[in-house]
């Protein structure tokens, strides 16, 4: 089952849409409480880093039976250094997105700790593609 | 399946009910459809709180409560009075008053609720302390708020605070208390007025125990008008009676919203009233996106108790009365006329032992079947349907949204051609008459609301 979303750059009011959706739907197939929140925490990361640090982008969920693989697509910067981002507490967040209490340089670092797989692509001045995947 | 087994005290009556779809509009959690032209619950989903009564036209839908008569299967009658039923009567019946004219309608014990509040608070706090790994906590002080994240916020059930509610401990503190002056406990019925479905539900079914201590419950408002009434008649001649000293001004206002927030100390907590409010804070918890949040006070009524369906009067009026009787008797804790520290507290080992309830379980009412593969097909089913319907939730299909109805499909409690826009687009193809097609309004409306169009045709 294919679903997508589109996340709006500077949007952080709407930040949620998509792993809300994603929990809906996996409440619905009785998924694990664990596994839910997971991928759910992972994908909201992966949004707000769309919406904050790119100019937004496109969420493609593919689900079967057996796992749920979610691709963050964005059109944005890209990041130069991906070993240096993954560190925890690295940020180049601008002081306005600290303000909205982002900004902590945990996005990366969660999003790696709760998925089963994890592949970023990236290229500067191009963009990033987010690939993650949760076993059920 | 028995553990699926939840006694609702919200029913709706049939022969009341109009069909006029406020209720299933309403309903936080869309437990409710049309059938035969009456509102129908579907029992997994309702978690009793109380949004269908007040919205309610024609009064159908109804709390059941036990007969009045029962107190006398016992030979002691404990009421446990909650401190907003006193709330609820005008300035100048006293707190005296009430006590009095309730014993005369047959109790031999009059206790608060409230009794309990610090113990309680305690006990929670504690429970708190030594579990941060659970954080957020959050309170089972409001029953439909425990429904709510069994059914709907399952992953969220071990965050709940295993601990029994103020009204239980309250119970087993006069229970004790009369057993220790040598009352056989058989002969000792514990009667609670209760102010909303939640906690007639709670009572009877206690979630997380096998059985309940509580041997009846008496609606609110039922209680309401029967001191009222006996009031009025006795005027100014009752007989006058000691209003007891066991409730502290904390235990007064615990039941308000913020009352049990005020009685701890974290940095980041929240206490939130109405259960829509309540849901969508939930969404946000759940998903993590609220940063070391320690504590949530949560109550599906605006304003906590106050606001629960059966108390009578304007709850910001009931509110404000509590608040004042609370501000008196913290003055005379002030001034050492009385004391924070109750009788209770010579229990407090005892209750403190037996506070914890078991395990509160997951009950999902999202799931669509235990069987992965199988919830996977009703999935994919609902997406398509979802696809072929207007989404102008206009429910004349007897369902709340076009979204529900998807889901009612896939699970074979509906039909496709129950939606109205989908039989015009029959019709037009000559797959359905216009017979057919009122047949099917008739299943769902009810011949009543049909019969011109049949005598018509
Ligand atoms: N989609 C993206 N496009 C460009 N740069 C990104 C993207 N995602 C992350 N980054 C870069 O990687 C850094 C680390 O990201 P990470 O999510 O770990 O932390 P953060 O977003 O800065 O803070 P937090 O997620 O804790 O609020 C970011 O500060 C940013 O420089
Ligand atoms: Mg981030």
């Amino acid at each position: 089952m294919h679903t997508e979303f589109v996340v709006v750059e500077g949007d952080f009011a709407n930040a949620g849409k998509a792993s809300s959706d994603i929990k809906k739907t996996l409440k619905q197939l009785n998924i694990d409480n664990g596994k839910i929140k997971k991928i759910v925490v992972a994908v909201y990361e992966a949004e707000v880093n769309a919406i904050a640090h790119a100019y937004g982008g496109n969420i493609y969920v593919d689900l079967d039976s057996e796992k749920i693989s979610v691709v963050i697509k964005d059109k944005g910067p890209g990041i130069p250094d991906i070993d240096l981002a993954m560190q925890k507490g690295y940020s180049t967040a601008s002081p306005k997105v600290r303000e909205m209490g982002f900004g902590a340089g945990m996005g990366l670092p969660n999003i790696k700790n709760n998925v089963d797989f994890l592949d970023i692509k990236t290229q500067v001045g191009v963009g990033t593609e987010i690939t993650m995947v949760v076993n059920f | 399946m028995s553990e699926s087994y939840f006694y609702h005290a919200l029913k709706i009556n049939p022969d009341i009910c109009i069909g006029c779809t406020r209720c299933m509009r309403n309903c936080p959690t869309q437990a409710i459809r049309v059938r035969d032209g009456r509102a129908t619950i579907y029992e997994n989903k309702c978690v009793d709180c109380g949004e269908c009564y007040k919205v309610c036209p024609s009064g159908a839908v109804f709390v059941a409560e036990d007969d009045f008569e029962s107190i006398y299967n016992f030979k002691y009658r404990v009421v446990l009075m909650p401190s907003v039923f006193m709330g609820q009567f005008p300035e100048d019946i006293s707190a005296s008053q009430i006590y009095s004219v309730i014993t005369q309608l047959g109790f031999t014990h009059v206790m608060e609720v409230e009794t309990s509040a610090l113990i309680y608070s305690g006990i929670v706090n504690y429970y708190i302390s030594q579990n941060e790994d659970k954080k957020p906590l959050i309170s089972t002080y409001c029953p439909a708020i425990v429904r709510l994240i069994q059914v709907k916020f399952p992953s969220l059930v071990d965050n709940l605070i295993p601990i029994k509610a103020p009204v239980d401990l309250t119970a087993m503190y006069v229970r004790k208390k009369l057993t220790d002056d040598g009352i056989n406990p058989k002969d000792i019925g514990l009667f609670y007025i209760t102010p909303c479905a939640a906690k007639i539900a709670a009572a009877k079914t206690p979630v997380g125990e096998d059985e309940s201590i509580i041997d009846g419950v008496l609606n609110m408002d039922t209680m309401y008008n029967m001191v009222l009434k006996k009031i009025k008649q006795e005027g100014s001649n009752y007989k006058k009676k000691q209003s007891a000293n066991d409730v502290s001004s904390d235990g007064i206002i615990l039941t308000l919203t913020n009352g049990e927030k005020r009685l701890t100390n974290f940095k980041k907590s929240f206490a939130i009233d109405e259960i829509s409010n309540v849901m969508e804070f939930l969404e946000k918890v759940e998903n993590d996106e609220i940063e070391d949040l320690e504590f949530l006070e949560l109550r599906a009524c605006d304003q906590g108790c106050p606001g629960g369906i059966l108390t009578c009067g304007n709850r910001f009026l009931i509110k404000d009365r509590m608040m004042q009787r609370a501000k008196k008797w913290a003055e005379r804790e002030r001034n050492g006329v009385s004391s924070r520290k109750k009788e209770i507290f010579s229990q407090d080992e005892y209750l403190i032992a037996n506070s914890q309830v078991g395990k509160i379980l997951p009950r999902s009412m999202m799931k669509l079947d235990e069987d992965i593969n199988i919830a996977f097909q009703k999935l994919t089913t609902i997406k398509e349907i979802e696809r072929k319907l207007p989404h102008t939730d206009c429910n004349v299909c007897g369902a709340p949204s076009c979204g529900a109805l998807a889901e009612d499909i896939a699970c074979n409690n509906a039909s496709l051609s129950d939606c109205v826009f989908v039989q015009r687009n029959l019709e037009v193809r000559n797959s359905l008459n216009i017979e057919e097609s009122i047949e099917i309004m008739k299943k769902i409306w009810g011949e009543e609301k049909l019969k011109e169009f049949i005598l018509n045709k």
